[in-house]
């Protein structure tokens, strides 16, 4: 069935933990498929796959070629692709030049799925030490879909969010304690 | 990066429709995601003021159309890119492709050829390259002169050299190429033995039967239908015991040739089994 909703999360250096948590805190309930746009540098670890399924109950996988997202499931961007979605809502994988020096691009990702989700998106955009998402971010805000970025204060590699924050004033700004919490009870609604 | 007024889908829809008529390409079974933001891309880089200027220069101005083609396809390709992908051909496949009089391989959607001279290097580590030829081809012409020259920035040859030792090589990278100021020019006697040429995977047949396919991240651009046409173009150009070797992301699985193929370890390399 073609999802009209998604949660995407744009993460970059220092990201990683929060995103485990929020992994952890909701289940296959969650009415929404979820994707994660995680750059990946340097000291990641190699089966990100692996340690993402380790703390959750809902099925993870890496985004698949033309695949139909499903409620309820964790999808990874893959290494050296942008993410993208086609109109009926499907990924799509783009090989294309680096956006911010990333490929995937949290920018690609956010504003492709704010162009076939509009209102239905939810983007989390985390810590991180470049530019990357903030526009992104904005083409979400602008069509519709909910905005949700990391209190600086509280990411590892501020950066990221502040981009975001002083480009647009987002519709929640959270610290990384609350975040998954905010996530599972649905606190953006 | 993107900005100035946003292009729908059913201008893009306009354009394409515009240039199959008008210059015989057909991009209408391109993935619409990848094909809007390129489109988008290059309109905005080239600041037209509307859309109306945009699709009018288009259809009027044939060099345009040239920069068009060169633009919207993807060109992104780097020389030995998957390490481990190029040590399954050299201790897998090419051991196998040893046992033929002659080797032909394809290289579909070579871009600026970085593939073929990797896989030239293989193919002299492994003495074989004096009875192989390689066939780059591409959609757009501009690219393909590029691989033609054999030159390449030379501030890509550290990472390069980092994949070739990766895949296996164990000779200096840099005794392939001649560096000069930012280029470096790889030896004649690789590109001697490469035929570089224009194809349209859409619309053009096969040209040669070959035992090994290379066609990495060109499909992931095609919609199903016409991943499955270019499937069975593959499949007609390949002889029975050939190999098909794709993208990180792609697959063989749901194409119509999927049941006379079987996949080599865990790379994303097939061998054509059995015949239609």
């Amino acid at each position: 069935m073609t999802p009209d909703k998604l949660l995407a999360i744009g993460g970059s250096a220092g990201s990683l933990q929060v995103i485990l948590a929020v992994l952890a805190a909701i289940d296959k309930g969650f009415g929404m498929p979820v994707l994660v746009i995680l750059h990946r540098y340097g000291r990641l670890p190699s089966s990100l796959e692996e340690l993402f399924a380790s703390r959750t109950t809902m099925p993870v996988k890496e985004v698949e070629e033309k695949e139909t997202p499903q409620a309820g499931t964790v999808y990874l961007s893959p290494a050296d692709y942008h993410v993208l979605f086609e109109n009926d809502g499907s990924f799509s994988l783009d090989y294309s030049e680096r956006v911010h020096f990333s490929r995937p691009s949290i920018d690609v990702g956010f504003r492709s799925a704010a162009e076939v989700f509009g209102q239905g998106l939810v983007a989390l955009l985390l810590s991180g030490g470049n530019a990357d998402g903030a526009e992104g971010l904005q083409i979400v805000q602008e069509r519709g879909g909910v905005t949700i970025v990391q209190d600086p204060a509280t990411a590892e590699v501020p950066y990221m969010p502040q981009q975001a924050i002083s480009r647009m004033p987002p519709d929640f700004i959270i610290t990384a304690e609350k975040i998954p919490g905010f996530i599972r009870d649905g606190g953006y609604r | 990066m993107e900005t100035g007024p946003a292009i729908r889908s059913e201008e893009v829809d306009l354009l394409l429709t515009d240039l199959h008529s008008r210059y015989g390409y057909d991009f209408s079974e391109y993935s619409k995601a990848s094909l809007t933001r390129r489109v988008q891309r290059l309109f905005s880089l080239d600041r037209f003021p509307d859309f109306a200027e945009f699709r009018y220069r288009l259809q009027n101005d044939g060099q345009y159309f040239r920069r068009f083609v060169e633009e919207i396809t993807v060109n992104v390709t780097e020389m030995l890119r998957d390490p481990s992908f190029y040590r399954t051909l050299r201790r897998g496949i090419l051991p196998v492709l040893a046992t033929y009089p002659f080797i032909r391989i394809w290289h579909a959607g070579c871009s600026t050829g970085e593939e073929v001279y990797s896989m030239a290097i293989l193919l002299e580590e492994a003495g074989l390259l004096q009875k192989s030829l390689l066939y780059g081809t591409d959609i757009n012409p501009v690219v393909i002169e590029k691989a033609r020259t054999g030159i390449f920035p030379v501030g890509q040859m550290q990472k390069y050299s980092e994949n070739y030792i990766q895949s296996g090589g164990v000779r200096d990278f840099s005794s392939y190429y001649t560096a000069n100021y930012h280029l470096a020019k790889f030896d004649s006697a690789l590109t001697a033995r490469m035929i570089f040429s224009t194809h349209n995977l859409v619309s053009d047949f096969s040209f040669n039967e070959f035992q090994l396919i290379l066609c990495r991240n060109t499909l992931i651009y095609f919609e199903r239908e016409l991943q499955s046409r270019v499937f069975r173009l593959f499949d007609y150009s390949l002889e029975k015991f050939g190999y098909l070797a794709l993208g990180s992301k792609e697959s063989i699985r749901f194409s119509p040739v999927a049941d006379r193929y079987r996949q080599i370890g865990n790379e994303k390399i097939w061998r054509k089994v059995h015949d239609p």
